[in-house]
């Protein structure tokens, strides 16, 4: 398969555009995709109805990043992402159960409610989060690369963050410590195009951000294209195994708003993001492909969709039975060794705990 | 043994005891650093084990959390803690938090080591106590060690935790020489974290103090002892978590307690702690709580200034004796005047 558009490089020459895949990966990478817009549509609707708490950042639009990666890499591999973290945690191998629960604050979620929409972690599987500090992550990744270089394990990070997240000082500190350690770690810019709601150029002299490494090689990839961000990453872990780190700009976008409270209408117009959905959508994209290839009816194809919201449905449903935490949860996991100490309510006379 | 040395020790037997441990910094390395903490541990262990960092706090404080997520035993040293509010983050959301956040999936065994508050003439963005800020936020550690029995046993101790340490030295005492036992020269020596040590023993009055302040605080026991009166000395070694039980107990035995800290007095180690003794023991105090802290300005670079800007001897010894058991200090113009007039 062709990828959509050629890579733009930065220091280095592009990979083929010719991606190697089999009718197994294709249909494997719309039943994910649709798991996964399914999902976020199904978490807009309990946050509306009042069901999710907080924060809350949808990724449906952006699926294409989370899958084509998934397809190049191992879970020996470590990822790191900010607060918009949902799918990719979903693309480790984490479960609709697990999502649902922790969104709705429940026991079966994965930080058993404990984190939220924001902090999702799979650590084995080499998820490391769900950060909820803009930028924050990116040197996490680095140092999550250091450790494997330390343990000489062949594995690779890949430190995700957004256009907004680009600018943050702290990711160019990061970077050239990286660059000069030869630390195996991909920084991966979802450019969804918006800061919240300030355009990239607006927050950017150079919005090309696969440049703006300087020294660092980079490739910008069409992020609606599963099969580009496939090929990307499989040459970036290749590149950062043998000489250090790799900037890969992700061209893509979301569809809903910033967050909950954004109706993402007020700083890019409608026609914007309808016309993305016509002409570039990453599950619209496989699913011309199946169908040109006939490896599926279009029949076929609405099955699976509507096995996936089966699939969500049952698992919104089960997470709904899931209990609200224990209220001794409350002085849990604050250490791994608490030494016995004693830990505080709001009110001491009420309530304290020995931590475990 | 030097306090130095005792750190330096500590970080050797600690490396050579566990592979994961590794050390990341400033001038660490070549340099043998800042301090020379780390002197002859880059030659024995290598760079990948001893890397020398450019001047990017917030980065490689980050890089350091990242590979502590995956299981390695960082340990960060900051040339001092002023330097650390450029990565402060990293301390409180990236490592106090993660544990917590992942229903314990992500530990964070790191240790931030560094010399922290007042040394001498560097002025007011050089000295800065971070012991409360630190010591506020749960699931961090925050330890001080004041002799080279603390400094071996609590870093040590530090590196072993499985939880994000807070380790704060003190430049001046760096050079100080103290006693050690064999016991504490033994490479298995740990001292626990949680747990502080009564230096001395008293009966009148309970004087508790970290770091550097221990050494004044003895000073002044030793002058109220010609006084007749018994000063119990505790060295608190550990701000978070935080003694209160022993803390408690002998303000239940003395009836009077003074805190001292070289920090900002506002929402400091002292208020705390006289918080803690209001609500466990406030029956058994005959006087109201004396606290003895750093002026509250930004420290200033002249030397009478600065004299005048962090406790001395004398304002632990004097201001006891206003606590009740001289009550004829008690209303003495003078004190008020000036406070040096004792």
């Amino acid at each position: 398969i062709e990828t959509s558009v050629p890579f733009a490089t930065h220091r280095c020459d592009p990979p083929s555009r010719t991606v190697e895949t089999n009718p197994q990966e294709l249909l494997s990478f719309f039943r994910v995709m649709a798991t996964m817009r399914r999902m976020e549509i199904a978490a807009d609707s309990l946050y509306k109805a009042k069901l999710i708490r907080g924060f809350c950042h949808l990724y449906d639009g952006q699926e294409a990043v989370a899958v084509g990666m998934e397809a190049a890499i191992t879970k020996k591999d470590s990822i790191i992402t900010a607060y918009r973290d949902h799918c990719t945690f979903l693309g480790r191998g984490g479960t609709l159960l697990e999502v649902f629960s922790e969104l709705m604050g429940r026991q079966g979620g994965c930080s058993k409610g404990k984190g939220g929409s924001m902090h999702f972690y799979k650590k084995d599987s080499g998820f490391y989060g769900g950060h909820g500090i803009v930028g924050a992550q990116v040197p996490l990744g680095c140092g999550l690369a250091f450790a494997h270089k330390y343990n000489k394990d062949d594995a690779v990070a890949f430190a995700l963050y957004g256009d907004g997240a680009a600018n943050q000082g702290q990711l160019f500190e990061a970077l050239n410590i990286s660059a000069l350690w030869d630390l195996p770690v991909i920084l991966v810019c979802e450019n969804n195009h918006y800061g919240m709601g300030t355009a990239e150029w607006r927050a950017a002299k150079s919005p090309a951000y696969y440049k703006r490494g300087d020294y660092v090689p980079g490739l910008k990839v069409d992020g609606m294209d599963a099969f580009a961000v496939k090929q990307a990453c499989k040459f970036a872990k290749e590149h950062a195994l043998k000489s250090g780190p790799i900037i890969l700009e992700m061209d893509t976008y979301r569809y809903h708003g910033h967050s909950m409270s954004d109706p993402g209408s007020t700083y890019r117009t409608r026609d914007e993001i309808s016309g993305v959905r016509q002409e570039r959508d990453p599950i619209e994209r496989i699913r011309k492909l199946i169908l040109a290839h006939d490896l599926a009816t279009e029949k076929e194809l609405k099955d699976i969709e509507k096995e996936v919201r089966k699939q969500v449905d049952e698992a919104i449903a089960e997470a709904k039975e899931s209990p609200m935490p224990e209220p001794s949860e409350l002085f849990t996991n604050v250490y791994v060794k608490g030494l016995g100490v004693e830990a505080y309510g709001a009110d001491r006379k009420e309530v304290r705990a020995v931590l475990p | 043994m030097t306090v130095r040395d005792a750190l330096n020790t500590a970080l050797d037997e600690e490396m050579s005891a566990d592979p994961k441990v590794f050390l990341m910094g400033e001038e660490v390395g070549e340099y043998q650093g800042a301090y020379k903490i780390t002197k002859g541990l880059l030659d024995k262990y290598g760079p990948e084990r001893v890397l020398d960092t450019p001047i990017t706090e917030a980065g490689f404080t980050g890089i350091g959390v990242g590979a502590a997520y995956h299981g390695l035993k960082p340990v960060i040293e900051f040339m001092t803690f002023n330097f650390s509010m450029q990565a402060i983050d990293h301390i409180i959301n990236s490592a106090a938090k993660s544990n917590y956040m992942s229903a314990g999936q992500m530990s964070v065994p790191i240790v931030f080591r560094g010399p922290n508050g007042a040394a001498s003439g560097v002025g007011a963005q050089h000295s800065h106590c971070y012991a409360v800020w630190y010591a506020s936020c749960p699931g961090l550690k925050v330890l001080a060690p004041y002799s080279s029995e603390d400094a071996r046993g609590l870093l040590k101790a530090a590196i072993r935790d499985p939880d994000p340490v807070v380790f704060l030295e003190n430049e001046l005492l760096y050079g100080e020489t103290f006693p050690v036992s064999a016991e504490v020269l033994d490479s298995s020596f740990c001292l626990p974290i949680g747990k502080a040590k009564i230096e001395k023993e008293g009966k009148d009055v309970t004087i508790t103090a970290f770091s550097k302040m221990v050494g004044y605080a003895l000073k002044a026991a030793e002058i109220l002892a010609k006084d007749g009166i018994s000063a119990e000395v505790i060295n608190l070694r550990s701000i978070r978590p935080l003694d209160r039980n022993t803390i408690n107990a002998s303000v239940r035995k003395t009836n009077r307690l003074v805190t001292v800290e070289e920090g900002f007095p506002q929402h400091g180690v002292g208020a705390e702690i006289c918080a803690s003794v209001v609500e466990e023991s406030f029956g058994y105090l005959d006087a109201p709580v004396e606290r003895i802290a750093g002026a509250d300005v930004p420290m200033p670079y002249a030397a009478n200034l600065e004299r005048l800007a962090v406790p001395q001897v004398e304002d632990i010894s004097r201001n006891h004796l206003i606590s009740g058991i001289s009550e004829m200090y008690m209303w003495d113009p003078c004190y008020y005047w000036g406070g040096t007039a004792h």
